[in-house]
């Protein structure tokens, strides 16, 4: 092979690669990118079925039912506008708790409900989910 | 005092780089001329002594936060005298200032080595290194004057300080960020020595010779820091997990990626003279790399564990000196890269290929790990909320990186210049004999789960592939850093075994029991025999007293604890961790639910401890290169003289 079409060969090879970076990518972030749902977003519209999302607001208070097997809980997220029922089960994080904010992922249900795979809560004075931070800004300005 | 002259040594150090830079472009302008050797070692020296001043900062503020200073902000926001020694010391980086400084003190003292050691590049590259070197420097050191000054005086003094955040009150921690920058930072050198010979036309077998060590040094305090991290997240964060694909997390590993494509193309570039202008370019793109994970990290646009403060002016001031830096040095390869000259050509079919090979495939891993971080930043500034998270690396990342470890197994089997098929295929029949024979094994008795099955019988033969190389060799003279690249691919076969057993065959339980109830999860059944309450110098606990039992083995203690923490106050997940031959056994108490029993979440995790095992093989076979190369160097050098 002469030098200058190794070169093209390798240079080809090289934007054949950022391509299918690129390709791969992109495919699987339409299957895989989580979005994010307030309640009322998804108030009267037709439910994100076929997709993990993560579902942001409050607990709403005087909403969470634990379980007879101790690690099954059902709670409400509001946002002000709509309230959507989650059920979980799992540990929650030790701030999660009536009255403050949550970021449950998971998956709605033909229902209506939510089914959460996990639960991210604030998590001490310096770190709330970035969603949760944006969002508790909203709802307190709503609840005012 | 101390955090005046802390602030001076700063400033100072900023006055010797800016210094730096105008003797480097004297000395690279006139490196040929008469009064060139004497500019040089001025040059050297005020590297060294600039190298000095930054330690010497970054020294006295460990000082202030052991002696507990509460007049200075940064120690009453992140320590508090109650804290153990050790956490004192690690408080100083465990902060957005203390870690900018860190990170600026490991740059200048990488120039500083570079000054120190360097003692067979061309003096023109050289100087220009240094000033390249110096130029980054600079900009940092602005970043932490105007930005982030770690130094700041409060008045009056509070009677104590904030305390720091107890996921962060680990040994893990003390460690962690340093051996991470050590890498992140360690490739400014390589990008230097890039910047250098573009400018000074110098690109050839002498500059990638020169770069080899730092580029391997850097990337064995990568692999070091990445798998302590993951380790630290294991066991700290109490979720079972050992990768989150956390923006963090990519952040050290885009690096790592560029840093490992870079490692074997500028072994291409020393022995062959092949792939100039590629290893330019990734020596450019590996540090851009670390610059970018500090700007994601430092610049508080992400809000994790990580991620210390929020404020933009300090994203708009990173992101100013990424543009600068990155951009530079892309206009430098675009401005000179016509005057690199081809080196030499190999077949497709040749060790070279091979290399080529490997670069692709980690080039877009990288492409696929860039692209899933800093999409949800640009969907967000878009007005769309998103996270991208496990799922979206593991489908796009995965396929690539079977490829890339089938392609490390056949690689290092071929010869340099040109190889034939045939020949491949005769030498690669043990390794995917054996591959095939564990994919069988593993998919009849592991559920006809097929990918986990693929992995493993990948791992295998990768396990066998790699040390071929040293068969029928006389091993007392093969040179070491063969035995380097066998131990860090055998490591690369171990760590994603641990991974694929760990990610099919784990156990999770997790079940809400009173004391003197029992839960099974793999081999174990886990009794609790009570909870109760434990004290910390600086935090109290409820600790579940557990037993496990497996049959065939004596049963053990388990003492999981729930902490809380006065400063700040915090809860956090301690879990509690049994390793044997074959596995780990990890468990965790949740809450009480008022009635006497207690949450309790156990994993059987089996093989996962040969995750970071491997990890250690990895770092380890870097190591024995590093040495093996030195020491060859050494040696050349002494021949030639």
């Amino acid at each position: 092979m002469k030098p200058k079409h190794q070169r093209l060969v390798l240079v080809l090879l090289a934007l054949g690669a950022i391509l299918g970076a690129s390709a791969l990518a992109m495919s699987a972030l339409r299957d895989q990118a989580a979005f994010f749902y307030a309640p009322g977003d998804v108030k009267g519209k037709p439910l994100p079925l076929d997709r993990h999302v993560r579902l942001g607001g409050m607990v709403e208070k005087g909403s969470i039912r634990r379980a007879a097997d101790g690690v099954s809980i059902r709670f409400a997220v509001t946002d002000g506008q709509a309230v959507v029922p989650v059920a979980f089960r799992g540990v929650t994080p030790d701030l999660f708790k009536e009255g403050s904010g949550v970021v449950a992922e998971g998956r709605f249900q033909p229902d209506g409900s939510f089914v959460a795979d996990n639960i991210l809560a604030k998590h001490d004075e310096r770190y709330m989910p970035p969603q949760a931070a944006g969002n508790m800004h909203e709802t307190k300005t709503l609840a005012q | 005092m101390i955090a005046e002259a802390g602030l001076a040594a700063l400033w100072l150090a900023t006055g010797f780089a800016l210094v730096q830079v105008l003797l480097a472009w004297g000395a690279a302008k006139g490196a040929d001329q008469a009064g060139g050797p004497m500019v040089m070692a001025a040059l050297r020296r005020v590297a060294i002594v600039q190298g000095l001043l930054a330690l010497a900062a970054f020294l006295l503020l460990v000082t202030l936060f052991v002696q507990s200073d509460m007049s200075v902000l940064l120690v009453v926001e992140n320590s508090h005298s109650m804290k153990p020694l050790i956490y004192k010391i690690a408080g100083a980086w465990g902060n957005h200032e203390g870690s900018m400084l860190l990170w600026v003190t490991v740059l200048a003292i990488s120039g500083a080595g570079v000054a120190l050691f360097e003692k067979r590049l061309p003096r023109g590259t050289l100087a220009a290194t240094l000033g390249a070197q110096a130029a980054i420097a600079i900009g940092f050191y602005a970043f932490l004057a105007f930005a982030s000054n770690p130094f700041v005086r409060v008045s009056p003094p509070p009677l104590d300080g904030q305390g720091l955040n107890p996921l962060l009150q680990d040994p893990g921690l003390a460690f962690h960020p340093p051996t991470l920058y050590l890498g992140y930072v360690g490739l400014s050198v390589a990008f230097s020595f890039a910047v250098g010979a573009l400018l000074m036309r110098d690109v050839g077998p002498a500059f990638a010779r020169a770069m080899r060590p730092w580029v391997l040094a850097a990337w064995i305090f990568l692999t070091i820091g990445i798998t302590a991290g993951s380790y630290w997240a294991y066991y700290e964060l109490g979720w079972g997990g050992w990768w989150f694909w956390d923006p963090v997390e990519n952040a050290s590993l885009m690096p790592w990626l560029a840093a490992t494509a870079l490692l074997h193309s500028v072994s291409v570039l020393a022995t062959r003279d092949g792939l100039r202008a590629w290893t330019v370019m990734l020596a450019v793109v590996a540090f851009s790399m670390s610059m970018i994970g500090t700007f994601l990290v430092r610049s508080g646009i992400l809000i994790s564990v990580h991620a210390f403060a929020v404020d933009p002016t300090r994203g708009g001031f990173i992101l100013a000196l990424l543009g600068l830096y990155i951009g530079g040095a892309l206009a430098l390869f675009g401005a000179r890269i016509g005057t690199v000259k081809q080196g030499a050509t190999f077949e497709l079919v040749s060790r070279e290929g091979a290399l080529v090979l490997n670069n692709l495939l980690l080039s877009v891993i990288l492409g696929v790990v860039f692209i899933g971080t800093l999409y949800p930043l640009v969907a967000q500034a878009a007005g769309v909320q998103l996270s991208i998270g496990a799922p979206f690396f593991e489908k796009a990342a995965v396929p690539v990186g079977l490829a890339l470890v089938a392609a490390t197994a056949a690689g290092p089997l071929l010869k340099w210049r040109r190889d034939q098929w045939n020949a491949l295929f005769g030498k690669l029949l043990v390794p995917v004999g054996v591959a095939g024979i564990a994919f069988a094994l593993v998919f009849a008795l592991g559920g006809a789960q097929w990918l986990p099955a693929l992995v493993l019988g990948l791992a295998a033969g990768l396990a066998v592939a790699s040390v071929l190389p040293l068969i029928r060799r006389n091993l007392r003279r093969t040179p070491l850093h063969l035995y380097g690249m066998a131990v860090a691919h055998l490591g690369i076969a171990v760590s994603i075994a641990g991974m694929a057993a760990d990610g099919a065959f784990k156990v999770e339980r997790l079940a809400a029991i009173a004391v003197g109830q029992n839960v099974s999860v793999g081999p174990y059944r886990v009794e609790l025999l009570g909870v109760r309450p434990a004290v910390g110098p600086n935090w109290s606990a409820l600790e579940a007293h557990l037993k496990a039992t497996r049959i065939g083995s004596a049963p053990f203690d388990l003492f999981p604890q729930q902490r809380f923490f006065a400063n700040p106050p915090t809860n956090t997940n301690e879990a509690a961790i049994a390793t044997e031959l074959d596995g780990q056994l990890y468990t965790v108490i949740g809450q009480g639910d008022g009635e006497g029993r207690w949450q309790i979440r156990a994993w059987w995790k089996p093989f996962v401890t040969l995750i970071w095992a491997g990890g250690a093989m990895i770092a380890l076979g870097g190591l024995l290169s590093l040495i093996g190369r030195v020491r060859r160097e050494r040696r050349d050098a002494e021949e030639a003289a």
